[in-house]
């Protein structure tokens, strides 16, 4: 009966598809080389860096690494504070 | 003649190099391709009892190199295939015995007499994987839709690459079509996506292949098997030929089983 209620909310998922998310997590670092606090660390310096030429939301910094064939892709999101315009007069 | 030198590699142990080796060097050799299956697994040797010549053992792949034997002595012709032929792996010695150039210099001695050069690489990523690509035109990468499988693969595609023998195609062995039907087990389409690497072979399981391994018979030389059947179809992709791929159907209930007979071919 529980097996019902988990497939009834969706969090019955099937074992094959568990195993390709997580293998796609793990190919990626695998083939990189690159830790999780390694990719923190980067991602600290990367928010120092720009922030010294514009203003950011260090917050809402995205990164990650994208598979793209066998190749891999840093893809930083960097939303920038926004500039509130004064009111001129 | 030129020969092609073909390298089965995995990473991880037990996913089916040996097994692989040995059907794809018969059915190469039933189409009437000179073939020569190099067992490169020193100190672990198998090729020998899947292809049921372990009687036959005089000399081994480390006698060779080391200049005890010519190598003429050191080949076993195949009881039923005559173009086909085995240098056995040493069985008391250990990996060191042999170095890639060692392997390189007895291809170039193979190439000459043989079609195909199929080596058999041990599991791992020391001194026997690099022995056994050293000499590749072509690697082939086995593995089996399964996480450790996948991940090892991955590793190895990896280092195929970074010794230039790339790129590797795969071989997906062991597949469960009933198992891959319920969702608890990775598709094809699925191990494919993650290695991103060409598809040479899928291979159902199939009970037969343990029965044939039983008796020293390759399941290639058997025309009822459907991994007989994957196996065969490989070795025509080797050669060139635009082979469609099998049809992973479930065969575990009498649907399946019915589906089967009415497929056109039969496989």
């Amino acid at each position: 009966m529980s097996r019902f209620f988990d497939r009834l909310l969706g969090r019955d998922q099937k074992s094959a598809r568990q195993a390709k998310e997580r293998m796609k997590l793990v190919l990626i670092h695998d083939r990189t080389d690159l830790t999780h606090s390694a990719m923190e660390a980067l991602k600290d310096d990367l928010i120092a860096v720009i922030s010294r030429h514009v203003e950011i939301e260090p917050e809402a910094v995205r990164i990650e690494m994208a598979q793209d064939g066998r190749e891999q892709r840093l893809i930083a999101d960097i939303p920038l504070r926004t500039v509130r315009r004064r009111r001129v007069g | 003649m030129a020969g092609k030198v073909v390298t089965v590699t995995s990473g991880k142990g037990g996913v089916g190099k040996t097994t692989a080796t040995a059907n794809l060097g018969a059915a190469l050799a039933s189409d009437g391709e000179k073939v020569v299956c190099v067992d490169a697994d020193i100190g672990l040797r198998n090729l020998d009892v899947v292809l049921g010549l372990e009687n036959r053992i005089v000399y081994d792949l480390v006698d060779v190199v080391e200049g005890r034997c010519r190598l003429r002595q050191a080949l076993i012709r195949d009881k039923r295939l005559p173009e086909l032929f085995l240098i056995p792996a040493a069985q008391t010695r250990d990996k060191s015995a042999v170095s890639p150039s060692d392997m390189i210099r007895l291809c170039d001695d193979l190439r000459q007499e043989f079609d195909w050069i199929l080596i058999d690489s041990p599991a791992g990523i020391e001194r026997g994987f690099r022995n056994a690509i050293a000499p590749a035109d072509i690697v082939l990468v086995i593995t089996n839709p399964e996480v450790s499988a996948v991940r090892d693969a991955d590793r190895i595609i990896g280092l195929v690459e970074a010794e230039e023998k790339g790129p590797a195609r795969l071989v997906i062995n062991r597949i469960k079509a009933e198992m891959v039907r319920r969702g608890d087990m990775l598709s094809a389409d699925d191990v494919l996506e993650l290695l991103a690497v060409e598809l040479v072979g899928l291979i159902p399981e199939d009970e037969n292949v343990i029965t044939s391994t039983n008796r020293g018979l390759p399941i290639a030389l058997n025309g009822k098997s459907r991994a007989g059947q994957a196996f065969r179809n490989i070795a025509r992709r080797l050669r060139g030929e635009d082979v469609p791929f099998l049809e992973m159907a479930d065969e575990t209930n009498i649907i399946g089983r019915l589906a089967r007979w009415f497929r056109p071919g039969g496989n």
